[in-house]
C-alpha cells in the first residue's frame, strides 16, 4: 500500500475558470495499492475538483491540447508526462494557452 | 532524474522547445527566446532608429510578453526606439475593464507611457451597447472591425510610426487556416506577411515581432518571468467557427509540434494565380480609412447602428453604399431586410 500523499495544484492562464476561479488547491490523494501517477491524478481532478465543462480540461486520458503542465516547475514533457509518479509535496501547475492574447 | 540543459549542460532543463526539441534551463530559454525575436526584427528590418513604436496592449499574455521583450531588446541592442503602450477600451463590462487594470500595472512595471482609446469616444458606442442592439451573433464582427481602426486612430493621435501586435505563430497558423476555410484569397495572400506598409491614408504600418514564437513558449516565458497578465474569456460568445479551427490546430500540434510552422510556411509560399479577382484598395469616401469599397467596413457598421439597421454591415450590401453616401432613403423592403436580427 502506498501512503496518502499531499500535493499542491495550481491552475492558471484561464484554466482556473473551470475550478470556480480558484487558482491554488492543497489536496491529499488517498492511499491506494499502486503509487499515484499523473494519469490517475487527472481522473481524480475530474471527479473531485472540476466544476464545469470537463471537455475543456481533459481529453481522453490526457489534458486537452493547449493546456501546459509543469511538474515541480519543469515542463511535464521532460518528466514522463502521464507516467510520472507523484511524490509527497509535489507541485503541479496547469496553464491554459487557449485564452485571449 | 532531472534532465540537464542541452545548451549549457550545467543546470536543470525546464522545458522542451516545440520548435527544436531541445531541452533548456530557465536562463538559456530566456536568452534563446529573446534572441530569436531579435533575429526576426533584424532580418525583416521591422524598425528604424528613432521611430516611435506603439505596442498594441490588451493585458493578455502575448502583448504583455511583447512589451517586455521589446523593452529588453531595445536596451540590449540599442535600437533607439521610443516605445509606448496603446490600448483599446471596447467597453465590455467585467472583461475589458479588468484587463485594462492589468495594462495600467504593466505601464508602471515596464515604465512605458500608456494611452487608452475607447470605442465610446471614437464611435459613440460601447460594445455593451452594440450587443444590446445587434445581439450575440455578429458582435465579434463589430468588435474586430472597430478595434483595428481604433488602434490606427490612437496611433495617429500619438504620431506613432509603427504599431506592433502580439500575434504569435499559433495565431498566424490559425489565420491561414481560417482564410482557407472561408475561401478568402485576398486575406490568405496577406495574412502571413510579418509587416504591412502604410498602404493608404489612415493606416499605420503594422508588424508582428512574435510571428515565429510558439504560444507554448510565450506562456512559459510569462510564467517563469512571473509577468503580470490577464486571462479570461470575452463575456460575449466567441466565434464558433474559429473555435473549431483553433481546436483542430492544437490537436495537430500535440501530435506534431512543427505543424504550426509548416502551416505558416505553406501560407508564405502560396501564390495567387493570374485571373483571380483581388479587391483593389482605395480609401473610404467618408473617413479616409483604407477600403476596397466606397465606404469602409467600420463606417458601414456605424451607419447601420446609428440608423437602427444593424445588419447593414453584415454580409454583402455594397449596392446600398451609394444610397447611404448620398443620404437617399432606403425602400421599405431594404429597411426590413437590414433590421431583423437573430438573437
Ligand atoms: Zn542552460
Ligand atoms: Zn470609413
Amino acid at each position: 500500500m502506498a501512503a496518502p500523499i499531499a500535493i499542491h495544484l495550481e491552475f492558471g492562464g484561464g484554466a482556473e475558470l473551470l475550478f470556480d476561479g480558484v487558482k491554488e488547491h492543497h489536496v491529499t490523494l488517498p492511499s491506494q495499492s499502486e503509487p499515484w501517477d499523473v494519469k490517475q491524478l487527472l481522473v481524480w481532478i475530474r471527479e473531485n475538483l472540476l466544476k464545469e465543462r470537463p471537455e475543456l480540461f481533459v481529453q481522453g486520458d490526457s489534458v486537452r491540447p493547449g493546456i501546459l503542465v509543469l511538474i515541480n516547475d519543469a515542463d511535464w514533457e521532460l518528466m514522463g508526462e502521464l507516467e510520472y509518479q507523484l511524490q509527497d509535496q509535489d507541485n503541479i501547475v496547469f496553464i491554459s494557452t487557449l485564452h485571449g492574447g | 532524474m532531472p534532465i540537464q540543459c542541452s545548451s549549457c549542460a550545467k543546470k536543470r532543463a525546464v522545458l522542451r522547445r516545440p520548435k527544436t526539441g531541445y531541452s533548456l534551463c530557465k536562463s538559456c530559454f530566456f536568452w534563446a527566446f529573446e534572441e530569436e525575436i531579435h533575429q526576426t526584427i533584424v532580418s525583416a528590418q521591422l524598425f528604424n532608429r528613432g521611430e516611435t513604436v506603439g505596442i498594441g496592449a490588451s493585458g493578455g499574455k502575448d502583448s504583455t510578453v511583447l512589451a517586455h521583450v521589446l523593452k529588453v531588446l531595445n536596451e540590449r541592442y540599442d535600437y533607439g526606439l521610443k516605445l509606448l503602450l496603446l490600448s483599446v477600451d471596447e467597453g465590455i463590462t467585467g472583461y475589458r475593464d479588468d484587463s485594462l487594470e492589468t495594462v495600467k500595472r504593466n505601464q508602471q512595471q515596464y515604465d512605458l507611457p500608456l494611452t487608452i482609446v475607447s470605442y465610446e469616444e471614437l464611435y459613440g458606442w460601447t460594445m455593451d451597447a452594440i450587443v444590446k442592439q445587434v445581439g450575440l451573433k455578429n458582435n465579434c464582427t463589430f468588435c474586430g472591425v472597430f478595434r483595428r481602426q481604433a488602434l490606427d486612430r490612437g496611433a495617429m493621435m500619438l504620431n506613432v510610426d509603427k504599431i506592433c501586435t502580439g500575434h504569435n505563430a499559433d495565431d498566424v497558423a490559425e489565420t491561414v487556416l481560417m482564410n482557407v476555410l472561408r475561401g478568402d484569397i485576398a486575406r490568405l495572400h496577406r495574412c502571413t506577411a510579418i509587416s504591412t506598409t502604410s498602404d493608404g491614408e489612415g493606416a499605420i504600418p503594422r508588424c508582428k515581432p512574435l510571428k515565429y514564437a510558439y504560444e507554448k513558449e510565450i506562456v512559459l516565458y510569462a510564467y517563469f518571468k512571473k509577468l503580470d497578465y490577464f486571462s479570461t474569456e470575452c463575456v460575449y460568445s466567441p466565434n464558433a467557427y474559429r473555435g473549431h479551427a483553433r481546436t483542430f490546430l492544437k490537436d495537430l500540434e500535440a501530435v506534431r509540434p512543427s505543424a504550426i510552422m509548416d502551416i505558416i510556411h505553406s501560407g508564405e509560399n502560396l501564390s495567387v494565380k493570374e485571373g483571380v479577382k483581388m479587391p483593389v484598395q482605395g480609401t473610404c469616401s467618408r473617413c479616409g480609412y483604407i477600403s476596397s469599397q466606397a465606404l469602409c467596413k467600420s463606417c458601414v457598421l456605424l451607419e447601420g447602428l446609428n440608423r437602427g439597421l444593424p445588419k447593414l454591415g453584415i454580409g454583402k450590401h455594397h449596392r446600398l453604399h451609394d444610397k447611404i453616401l448620398t443620404q437617399q432613403a432606403l425602400t421599405q423592403q431594404e429597411e426590413k431586410k437590414l433590421k431583423a436580427m437573430d438573437f
